[in-house]
């Protein structure tokens, strides 16, 4: 008894490095786990690329579980469906972008722009590592889109193909043009710097009166581009805002602009003097790079994803009695769909064959699948595990129970809840006392010097020009973007820090949520278990990879596995083998044909039996996430709480024990309730924060006012949120919170400071006193130091948090 | 002194060079994946490809 069942020689596979357990396969000397695996070998063998094994060492993924079915692809035939990949299409070329999960290593890469040595009719490829995307061109004479996709799931790097890829095609970044006008605004005002230079050394006489008009105008055509071309979002920004009857930050910006420009060409062409085109130049420069800093994004997350990034694109379709591939599009209500082992049920369907497994972990969060008999409603959503079955379609996909969601109100509004930011707020208020200032030094000169009057009142507007201002602002709310991404909590922008920092209202979903699947409460009742039985148990749930066999072993923990014949897995039933001639039995109740009076009513219950005697059952619960008591507890005093749960009422005992007793519950809510509870709560005035994790949450993060998603593999799966959450740091949400209210006071006590550099400014300004070198020095002075401010404040706070580490800031 | 003008002729042009340069690299998407370049070059060039895919392979490596 006891005996390890691993006893043969431990050697990894060639091509994935997975340990090679029994029959593992030779070939040209070398050992490969699976069929799949040699496959790739041989192919890469044949095309004299081998040195995708030197560049790693086992780059490839195990084939051993990779989907078969030869007509899968069949859908890439339809021409509609390739018109809406394609990228590119002329006469001879066609150009198109897969995502690949699986790229992972320098290999990929280099087998992946490798292609065009397999297949000639592939004329380049090109990877995006971050991305974890390649774009292929092939003459489409030579070569379909579909062998295109067969070649790239032969060689082990299946794409990824969802419906939402028909749907958009990615849009040009809007990040290069933000770029390109930060370079020209680089240029020219590097370059203005330059020859404004003489004019900060007037006193010195450093040049003749020749250079002094040249550099001038000079200055002139470098500050066209800047005004003209660099400048022209904040234009349209506060052209927008103005229409709206508001002010926001970039209104007083457009004054100061106009006021430098129009200002400075008076007193260039007509006055013979400098004019301030280099401040002009600095302040479109700075608040172009603030803006750039603001917008870093997290490339490989995804925060927009709805139901279609998840659903296929095509779906089997049995006419009469064969199969045809079709796009998920053209399926109809009253159709019969074959669904396959691991492949999504498209559509709320009824069953046709006697039983099928669904896992719903995409939509609930819980891992276990759900049996289902013949005749239930299979809602769409739902991953099938185990043998094909039929069903037939209900209703059309869009309209299902779950992605009916999608169709709500909520989603159509682009904006959601647009709270306005502190900047805007402020903004109106400068605006007004800038002008008013400005006009009153303009009637105080009035009477006795006109020149004067008109000085005193441009530079007003120019010194007063907010760019301090609306400098701290962005600067502070990138850097906490930055903070919170070291933290491993990624924001879709910068904005949804402010929108954190006023929440008051906190709302979680209960199941993957505040309950951790893997860190589930396991009871067993029934005949003790010897040692001998436990090494059976374990050898028996070792080799599954079942969600609830996997909490079996690591309840189990660390003990020897006996040696068992004839193992078999038997999907949504469980698992059988022979230990010393005895049939052991381990699953649902109907694979042991266990009959146990006063069974509990909850979680999930593993019959175990020997001979079909049963000896006993382990009941399974789900445990509360770890941490997650401290954190409810930690927000009670200042966030009102609620708990949306999708589950029946029986375990609000155990729940409200453990967390904090404050917190409101509410079960038995569909994907639809949890949206209008939100709705409900956001109509009383309050600022929602929706902490979910499956897409049965969707809809209530999206009518959140910060909606969070949490997920444990943080590049995989989480539906369309403002935020993504590893799992992980879950304990940390308290920190989050206040950390996103201290930036808050950052900004405040920033504006402070710019306001301060205002009042000098402007003292300077209604007494006429101000000049270009005065001007020159003050501007980035107070930018620069504004800047250093908020991003040395917020680094200390995230370390007082312990957010981030002194190393890493 | 004069040769100064000369001088600012020059730096003007090939400041705008430089820029000109900045936009063709935009455009190309040099700015767009900022990781991936910084793996290729470390792959050796293969002695053993045949003629015929030359000018293939350097275009994929552009």
């Amino acid at each position: 008894m006891g005996v390890s069942v691993q006893t043969e020689i431990p050697s990894k596979c060639y091509h994935c490095g997975e340990d090679c357990t029994h029959d593992s396969l030779i070939f040209d000397e070398k050992k490969f786990c699976c069929q799949g695996c040699k496959l790739v070998y041989e192919v890469l063998s044949q095309n004299d690329l081998c040195d995708y094994y030197t560049i790693e060492s086992n780059p490839g993924k195990s084939q051993k579980n990779t989907n078969s079915q030869k007509n899968r692809f069949d859908y890439l035939e339809d021409k509609e469906v390739e018109n809406q990949l394609l990228d590119f299409k002329n006469e001879q070329e066609s150009h198109v972008t897969f995502y690949v999960p699986l790229i992972h290593c320098a290999s990929c890469i280099w087998l992946l722009e490798n292609l065009f040595q397999i297949n000639s009719a592939i004329t380049g490829s090109r990877v995006d590592f971050i991305k974890k995307k390649v774009q292929v061109k092939f003459l489409h004479d030579r070569i379909s889109l579909k062998e295109v996709v067969v070649l790239l799931s032969t060689l082990g790097y299946e794409p990824k193909i969802n419906l939402s890829d028909l749907d958009q095609k990615e849009k040009p970044s809007i990040d290069r043009k933000t770029l390109t006008k930060l370079g020209v605004a680089g240029f020219c005002f590097g370059n203005m710097m330059l020859f404004s230079m003489p004019e900060y050394f007037s006193e010195a006489k450093l040049l003749g009166d020749g250079f002094k008009g040249l550099f001038d105008y000079l200055n002139v055509v470098l500050s066209l581009p800047i005004v003209f071309y660099a400048a022209s979002d904040y234009y349209v920004s506060a052209w927008n805002s103005i229409r709206q009857r508001k002010i926001n930050m970039d209104v007083p910006i457009v004054l100061g602009i106009i006021a430098f420009f129009l200002y400075s060409l008076w007193e260039i062409f007509l006055q013979g003097n400098a004019g301030y085109m280099d401040s002009l130049g600095g302040l479109l420069f700075f608040l172009l790079l603030g803006k750039v800093y603001q917008q870093k994004t997290f490339a490989t997350l995804e925060f927009d994803r709805d139901y279609k990034a998840y659903f296929p694109v095509a779906v089997t379709r049995m006419n009469k009695d064969h199969e045809e591939v079709i796009p998920l599009i053209k399926l109809q209500v009253g159709d019969v769909i074959l669904v396959r082992d691991e492949e999504l049920v498209p559509a709320d369907s009824i069953l046709l064959s006697e039983r099928a497994n669904i896992d719903y972990s995409f939509v609930t969060g819980e891992e276990v699948p759900v049996p289902k008999q013949k005749g239930e409603l299979v809602y769409a959503g739902g991953r099938q595990k185990g043998d094909p079955i039929f069903l037939t379609v209900q209703k059309s996909p869009s309209q299902s129970y779950l992605t009916d969601l999608w169709n709500n109100e909520s989603f159509e509004k682009p904006n959601k809840k647009l709270l306005e930011p502190l900047a805007n707020r402020i903004s109106g208020v400068f605006t007004w006392t800038v002008l008013t200032i400005a006009v009153a030094a303009f009637v105080f000169w009035f009477g006795r010097d006109l020149n004067l009057a008109v000085k005193a009142f441009t530079t007003v507007l120019i010194v007063a020009c907010p760019c301090a201002l609306s400098m701290s602002t962005p600067f502070t709310l990138g850097n906490t973007l930055r903070i919170f991404g070291k933290g491993k909590f990624y924001l879709k922008n910068a904005s949804v820090v402010e929108r954190l920092a006023l929440v008051d209202t906190v709302i979680f979903d209960k199941t993957g949520t505040l309950t951790d699947p893997s860190n589930a409460s396991i009871q067993y009742f029934g005949e003790v278990l010897s040692p001998e039985s436990k090494s059976i148990v374990k050898a028996l749930v070792e080799r599954s990879t079942h969600p609830l066999s996997n909490r079996i072993n690591l309840w189990l923990g660390k003990i020897g596995s006996a040696k068992l014949d004839q193992y078999q897995e038997l999907k949504g039933l469980g698992l059988t083998a022979e230990y010393k001639g005895q049939s052991i039995k381990l699953g649902s109740s109907e694979l042991t044909k266990s009959i146990i009076k006063e069974l509990p009513n909850t979680g999930n219950l593993v019959f175990l039996s020997v001979e079909d005697t049963t000896l006993g059952y382990f009941h399974i619960q789900s445990g509360i996430r770890k941490g997650a008591t401290e954190v409810t507890r930690t927000l009670a005093p200042s966030y009102e709480q609620h708990i949306l749960s999708g589950d029946h009422a029986h375990e609000r005992d155990y729940l409200s024990q453990s967390f904090s007793p404050q917190i409101q519950f509410n079960f038995n809510q569909s994907p639809m309730e949890k949206l209008n509870y939100l709705k409900k709560l956001n109509s009383q005035g309050k600022n929602t924060l929706m902490v979910g994790d499956g897409l049965n949450d969707a809809g209530a993060l999206q009518e959140s006012q910060v909606g969070v998603a949490i997920t444990d593999r943080v590049s995989h799966f989480s539906p369309a949120s403002d935020a993504i959450l590893d799992a992980e740091v879950f304990a940390k949400i308290p920190s989050f919170l206040a950390f996103a209210k201290d930036s808050r006071k950052i900004i405040k006590a920033s504006f402070a400071l710019s306001f301060l550099y205002n009042i000098v400014g402007l003292t300077l300004a209604v007494q006429g006193l101000l000049s270009p070198v005065l001007c020159a020095i003050l501007m980035p002075v107070s930018s620069i130091s504004v800047v250093v401010f908020t991003t040395l404040a917020t680094n200390f706070v995230g370390i007082r948090k312990g957010l981030i580490t002194s190393k890493q800031s | 002194m004069e040769v100064i003008f000369v001088l600012i002729a020059v730096s003007l042009v090939l400041a705008i060079t430089f820029l000109i340069l900045f936009f063709r690299a935009m455009k190309d998407g040099q700015f767009d994946d900022g990781y991936t370049p910084s793996i290729r070059i470390l792959f050796e060039n293969q002695p053993k490809k045949s003629i015929k895919n030359q000018p293939k392979k350097s275009k994929s490596y552009e």
